[in-house]
This record gives C-alpha cells, sequence and structure tokens, in this order.
C-alpha cells in the first residue's frame, strides 16, 4: 500500500514539474527543471522494480542530458524572447487528445494485474530459463546481452551515427561551408600569384 | 467513491497522458528551440514510465533472482525495451542540440517566429536581385 501511494506521490510530482516548465522563460531554470523531472522518474522506476531503468535513467536522463543541454545553452541566449501565447487551437487539440487516450486508457489491463497480458507471453520463460541456460542471476541484464543482442547493436548504430551527426554540424564542414572556405583560398592565391607577378 | 478508486488505481495512465499531451503541446505552440526539444524529451520518458507502469506486477519484486522459491518477479522484458530507449533519445537530444547551436550561428536566433521571418526577407531578397537584373 506504501508502494502504491507513493507511486501516486511521484507521478503527481512530475505533472508540477511539467506545469512549471511550460510556464516559466529562463532556460536554466527549464534545463533544471528537466534534470529533476528525470531525477523524479528514476524514484519512479526504482517504485516500479525497474532498477536497471533507473540506474540509467539517473546517469544518462538526468547526469548527461542536463550536462548536454547546459553546454549548448553556453553558446544560446538564455530567455525566451517571446512572451508565450497560449495558443487555444493547439490547447484544445492537446486536450481532445488526452480526453481521448484516457477513454482508453480505462480499456486496459488494471495496473499491477499479473495476468495482463504482456505478463504471460514470452516472460515467465525469461525468468525460468535464463539462470540454468547463461547463469546470470539479472534478468534484465541477461535478456539484454543475451536474448536481445541484436537490439543493443542496434542501438550502438544510432549512438554513432547521433555522434557522427553532432561531429559534423559542430565542426561546420558542411558542403556549402567547404565550398565557400575552397573558393575563398583560390582567390587568395590568385590574389598573391598577381601580387608576385 | 467507486470513480476515486477507478481514477487512483489508473492513475499511472492518466498522469502519463497528461505528461505526453503537456509535452506534445510544448513541442507544437512554443517558439524556443531549447524548449522544444525539453518538451520532446517530456514526450520521451512519459512514454518510458508507461511501459514501465505495464511491466509493474503487485506484490513483484526487481527481476533479479533471489534463489528463493514462489518469489514473484515483475517483467523484465519492457525494462530491456526502455534501457535501450533512453540511450537513444540522449543521442537525439544532442543532435537536436548540437542543431540548434547551428542555427544560432547562422542567423543569430533560436525562435522560430524570427527564423520564419528571416526567410520572408531573405527570399524577397532574392527576388528584388533577380528583377534588377532584368
Amino acid at each position: 500500500m506504501v508502494e502504491f501511494w507513493v507511486n501516486v506521490f511521484l507521478i503527481s510530482l512530475l505533472v508540477v514539474i511539467t506545469f512549471y516548465i511550460i510556464r516559466l522563460r529562463s532556460l536554466i531554470a527549464v534545463v533544471a527543471l528537466s534534470g529533476a523531472y528525470s531525477l523524479t522518474a528514476a524514484a519512479i522506476f526504482v517504485n516500479l522494480d525497474a532498477v536497471d531503468v533507473a540506474f540509467t535513467e539517473a546517469a544518462v536522463g538526468s547526469g548527461i542530458s542536463t550536462i548536454l543541454f547546459l553546454a549548448a545553452l553556453r553558446y544560446l541566449p538564455l530567455e525566451e524572447a517571446h512572451q508565450t501565447r497560449y495558443s487555444g487551437l493547439s490547447l484544445s487539440l492537446c486536450t481532445i487528445v488526452a480526453l481521448m487516450l484516457i477513454f482508453a486508457a480505462f480499456a486496459l489491463p488494471d495496473f499491477g494485474d499479473p495476468n495482463a497480458p504482456a505478463h504471460i507471453h514470452v516472460a515467465p520463460r525469461y525468468i525460468e530459463e535464463s539462470y540454468p541456460l547463461f547463469h546470470i542471476p539479472n534478468v534484465v541484464t541477461n535478456v539484454l546481452a543475451s536474448y536481445r543482442g541484436f537490439d543493443t547493436l542496434g542501438e550502438v548504430v544510432v549512438v554513432f551515427t547521433a555522434g557522427i551527426g553532432v561531429i559534423i554540424l559542430l565542426t561546420g564542414s558542411t558542403l556549402s561551408m567547404r565550398f565557400e572556405k575552397t573558393e575563398n583560398a583560390l582567390d587568395q592565391k590568385s590574389k598573391t600569384s598577381k601580387e608576385e607577378a | 467513491m467507486n470513480v476515486i478508486y477507478l481514477i487512483l488505481s489508473n492513475w499511472n495512465f492518466i498522469a502519463v497522458i497528461m505528461l505526453m499531451m503537456a509535452g506534445l503541446y510544448i513541442v507544437i505552440s512554443n517558439q524556443n528551440f531549447i524548449k522544444k526539444l525539453v518538451g520532446l524529451s517530456i514526450f520521451q520518458s512519459s512514454v518510458f514510465i508507461f511501459y514501465i507502469s505495464i511491466g509493474k506486477v503487485s506484490g513483484g519484486t526487481a527481476p533479479i533472482l533471489t534463489g528463493i522459491a514462489d518469489t514473484i518477479y515483475s517483467n523484465p522484458l519492457p525494462h530491456v525495451l526502455i534501457l535501450t530507449a533512453i540511450v537513444v533519445g540522449v543521442a537525439t537530444n544532442a543532435l537536436g542540440l548540437a542543431l540548434v547551436v547551428r542555427i544560432n550561428e547562422a542567423f543569430n536566433s533560436i525562435e522560430e517566429k524570427t527564423l520564419l521571418s528571416h526567410k520572408i526577407e531573405d527570399s524577397r531578397h532574392e527576388f528584388e536581385k533577380g528583377d534588377s537584373w532584368k
């Protein structure tokens, strides 16, 4: 029962944090709040028995992500320029979609129901079979590495591609810029050769 | 009483939907690109919380085998999927931030409205230039 109320409290906290993220204009405050959001989410994950996910969320989501945002803000203006106008169209769109989704959510299996379809398909096999096969007590690590290694390979590919993209964007050697640079270099060469002549 | 019970027992799902729509609202209505990225990550983590909520079994513990018979474990599969998704989410964030920094270098602004007016001025400028050539 305590678990349940802690869960309700933490998730309500997330909603409050999101409300302030919408309202605040200082970008540093927004980034700090998004870090707090990730940390609260990590606490929720611990409460919902997902300790490995909580680890990752606390280290990567709340740590590295916030640092990346702050590092980018170093080169950016720190305030929103325009006063946020509450646009009626997007607000009503979001409200309608939210109502439809909440209506659909009541058809989901109950929260924590052990007979939900998600729990009776392949999960019992992982829990029973994985230890005799691979001798790793942590089922999540085991499934990640032994059963679904290709997922992790795909993840590595995605992170690698994102890294290449960031390097290309930030070192500024895009195609057009390279042309400009070579043209400038050629101009200077011709100038110097003329001067020499 | 019954309604309150229904809402509280489904509170995870309802709050996740509210968070998701708040993220969507930030993305489509806010002008600032950094705030848009924060909204995107809120949207993402709401989906993470949804998955983990589905993986929860009441009375269960974390899926690390204890060796004690008849222990109930939560479903490990959503945890595995979300572990991958979190890392991919940070990679997307990094790419988006690099784009925003470049946009600020090129146009000296990260507000959508200012950028759009830039674009209109640029095309008008080019049009006038082309006209004078005739």
